[in-house]
């Protein structure tokens, strides 16, 4: 982590055996150019970014794939099985991302839902143990639940990634009870992906002592994204150190912070 | 020539051609694309063994931009 300070002490975020700098992970989804999202990302100094698999367009092939506006040796690349709606096409698309040959690293996603996007509990757990079966490092898009993270641990899973809110909504952290006991439990890294709106959603969300955040719509449907990008790589700095740094008790009562005594008669 | 099924859309190809000429005829670069055959992952060795039969089902995929 870059910090003001060098005061700050954090231990390294490692997933599945890798250690990364950067807490904060990105999309590269819905951004108005490409040129906006590599801009955006190097502002957010996001090491892992997240990819799709989809068909080829046979009709315009040379611009659409996304390897050719990102460095695959200068990030991470993450595949993500969104749009995948059973454990069966999810698992698909996840062999099909590791055969792209960059890493066994998959962000699965099993969704229930077509209006609010939300996991499929049974349907990640099946493909959780299906994939961690074939050496796949998963890190498992999740709802708030504690039962189903506990159980996507137990599964093999490499990291539970529970939401803030429903994907694109920017709702911001809906649940941060739920989302710190799950971290409180858990001995795999816990990332909250989806649903942060801006750096206070990020701030906030990282207070909680969580291991790091996901976005892309937060940055891609910003006005300006590259500005928000940034804004957000010193929200989730701030988060992390706040939390480290230990907040004061909350109180319901006021209690000055100028002395007592001395106040003249 | 015989029929294929590429990504959902029929296509005429040369019959004995593999799957290596097919991404030769659509352009496409082997080293950024996956390829299914009849729901089948070829490894990109294999391409240029592997012999198109009529209404094969391939699917070619690669990485766009997402979350």
């Amino acid at each position: 982590m870059t910090t003001a300070v060098e005061l700050v002490k954090d231990a390294p975020f490692t997933i599945g055996g890798r250690t990364f700098q950067s807490r904060l992970m990105v999309g590269t989804g819905k951004y108005r150019s490409n040129e906006e999202m590599v801009r955006a990302i190097e502002a957010s100094g996001a090491e892992i970014v997240t990819v799709a698999v989809r068909r080829v367009d046979l009709d315009r092939t040379h611009d659409a794939g996304i390897l050719h506006h990102l460095d695959p040796k200068r990030f991470f690349l993450l595949a993500n099985t969104a749009g995948c709606f059973s454990a069966a096409d999810a698992i698909r698309y996840a062999r099909l991302a590791r055969e792209a040959g960059f890493n066994e690293f998959v962000k699965l996603e099993v969704i229930g839902d077509q209006e609010t996007l939300l996991p499929d509990a049974a349907g990640l757990l099946e493909a959780t143990t299906v994939l961690v079966r074939e050496g796949f490092k998963v890190l498992a898009y999740t709802n708030e639940d504690l039962i189903t993270a506990l159980r996507l641990e137990e599964a093999g899973a490499a990291a539970v990634m529970p939401l803030a809110s429903p994907i694109g909504s920017g709702l911001g952290l809906l649940n941060p009870f739920s989302v710190r006991t799950i971290k409180r439990r858990l001995r795999v890294p816990v990332v909250v992906d989806a649903g942060v709106g801006t750096a206070s959603d990020a701030c906030l969300t990282m207070e909680q002592g969580v291991d790091g955040i996901l976005m892309n719509t937060a940055l891609a449907a910003a006005q300006d994204p590259v500005a928000m990008a940034h804004a957000m790589r010193l929200a989730v700095e701030a988060g992390r150190a706040a939390f480290l740094a230990g907040r004061m008790p909350r109180r319901e009562v006021a209690m000055p912070s100028s002395p007592l005594e001395g106040m003249l008669d | 020539m015989i029929e294929v099924v590429v990504n959902g859309e029929r296509r005429a190809v040369p019959a004995e051609a593999t799957l290596l000429d097919l991404l030769g005829v659509l352009g496409l670069d082997p080293r950024i694309v996956v390829v299914e055959h009849n729901r089948t992952i070829v490894r990109r060795p294999e391409l240029a063994q592997r012999r198109l039969a009529p209404d094969d089902a391939i699917e070619l995929v690669h990485f766009v931009g997402g979350g």
